[in-house]
């Protein structure tokens, strides 16, 4: 065993790879960010939409989320892969094919922590709202919004860590992340073992900060969610 | 768009034998790991709920490590980091038999192994303290106590995370394409290669992984309404967290 192959290559794994600076579009984190904050807001129009009392669009949204979470992330990703060129004609880079179905993905995962986060909002908060005048938009807006998404902390960067680690699964398209660069130093260094250690660690250390931080933010929401409203 | 559909790609001779050993594969797959998930699952996640801390502390510490790190990742770990350290005869007899297929086997069933942990655990957190008291005061040992009262009863509460989570392992198992497994996303992308047909390789893949799930979730449906135990209401918040 010899980790001077990951001091060597060090900047590169991180820099190039983790973070997403250096001669290639890659990046896990310049992939994983857009994609939660996107797939944020496309999830809570697809929440929105579920919760709609038009019947129509609350079937449309509740199709999507039990397609996308009937399916393997790896099948929605070839489908962006081979469908975008057959239908613009065009190849587009690995970077705009990997964001755009994680986005697409990730947004029925978000859609449903939303739509919880919107449910756990007490029923009075909205009849109040309503009471005093505002709007149904004006109600989502002002009350139950802010408030749901207090709740939902938890949740959401708890998706953002599976995410984190569902990013890997863009290297099958050749988009260079962390795996794609530990794989890339590999085919040149052959040092399977401390080069696939080494990344198991960053992706360990980040998804365990992140976890513990959910669970810092459950316990503070505790006293607040039991409290009467 | 030019694009010329041709469905029969999907069931005339070799491709159509691709797309069947693909679902076999995908299934042989998720049944072998599934069974190591479900074992490890129960053992670790009934171990984080015992009153002896080294033992939580053991349990706690194979969930965090092995959840915490991408499936992706274990199956290149198992798959092209640990053979070259084994002896001679374990690599020659691997690589007699599969060794990308034992490799994603292994991935998978430590990797949801700490998944499921999550399920049982949370299941054996919402049976009443009482349960346990009980049962010591009945003169049963902690041994006992787990296998006759607490397990069964937590089995019958976990069905809907434990079905989530199954699912979640099926469609996990198309990772294994990357390590060479011939399951059933690898079989679409080879009808694609060979045929340049991949809308319908890819609507023939997905509408299986749907039906795949579709099924599972009705036949645990069924068996949550058999299981079910009536006055004990709260399954639906278990294993949300």
């Amino acid at each position: 065993m010899d980790f001077q192959v990951i001091a060597d290559n060090f900047s590169f794994l991180m820099l190039q790879g983790f973070i997403g600076v250096g001669g290639f579009a890659g990046g896990t984190l310049r992939l994983a960010l857009p994609a939660i904050a996107l797939g944020f807001i496309l999830g809570t129009a697809i929440a929105l939409a579920r919760l709609a009392r038009a019947r129509w669009l609350a079937l449309a949204a509740g199709v999507y989320v039990e397609f996308f979470r009937g399916v393997p992330l790896v099948m929605v990703i070839f489908w962006f892969w081979f469908m975008i060129p057959a239908l613009i004609g065009t190849a587009l880079p690995e970077y705009t094919v990997a964001l755009t179905a994680f986005v697409v993905f990730e947004a029925a995962y978000l859609a449903e922590i939303v739509r919880s986060g919107i449910q756990s909002v007490a029923r009075g908060q909205v009849e109040a709202a309503t009471a005093a005048g505002l709007t149904h938009a004006q109600t989502m807006r002002h009350v139950v919004l802010p408030q749901a998404l207090r709740h939902m902390i938890p949740a959401l960067v708890t998706q953002f860590i599976v995410l984190l680690k569902d990013t890997s699964l863009a290297s099958i398209i050749g988009y260079v992340d962390l795996t794609k660069a530990a794989q890339i130093v590999n085919n040149r260094e052959i040092r399977p073992f401390e080069l696939y250690l080494f990344i198991a660690a960053v992706y360990w250390m980040s998804s365990y900060a992140m976890s513990r931080y959910a669970r810092y933010w459950e316990r503070r929401l505790m006293p607040s969610a039991s409290a009467p409203v | 768009m030019n694009y010329r559909f041709d469905w029969s790609v999907l069931w005339s001779g070799q491709t159509g034998a691709w797309l069947l050993q693909g679902i076999g594969t995908t299934l042989e797959l998720s049944l072998i790991g599934w069974l190591i998930a479900v074992a490890l699952g129960i053992g670790s996640g009934a171990l984080r709920t015992l009153p002896s801390a080294p033992l939580r502390w053991l349990a706690a510490a194979y969930v965090e490590f092995f959840r915490n790190v991408p499936l992706l990742v274990w199956m290149f770990f198992w798959y092209f980091a640990v053979p070259p350290l084994l002896p001679q005869i374990f690599q020659d007899w691997l690589l007699d038999h599969g060794a990308e297929f034992w490799a994603g086997v292994l991935a998978l069933g430590v990797y949801h192994g700490a998944r499921f942990a999550e399920v049982i655990r949370s299941g054996i957190g919402a049976i009443p303290r009482t349960q346990f008291e009980a049962a010591a005061s009945t003169g049963l040992t902690t041994a006992q106590t787990y296998r006759l009262i607490i397990l069964p009863v937590a089995f019958r509460l976990i069905i809907p995370p434990a079905t989530n989570e199954t699912l979640n392992l099926l469609k996990n198992s198309s990772i294994a394409l990357t390590i060479g497994v011939a399951e059933l996303t690898f079989q679409v992308r080879q009808i694609e290669t060979y045929t340049a047909k991949a809308f319908e390789a890819l609507v023939a893949g997905t509408m299986l992984y749907l039906l795949l799930c579709l099924a599972l979730s009705a036949l645990s449906a069924r068996l949550e309404r058999r299981a079910a135990i009536p006055g004990m209401i709260t399954r639906r918040n278990i294993g949300e967290a």
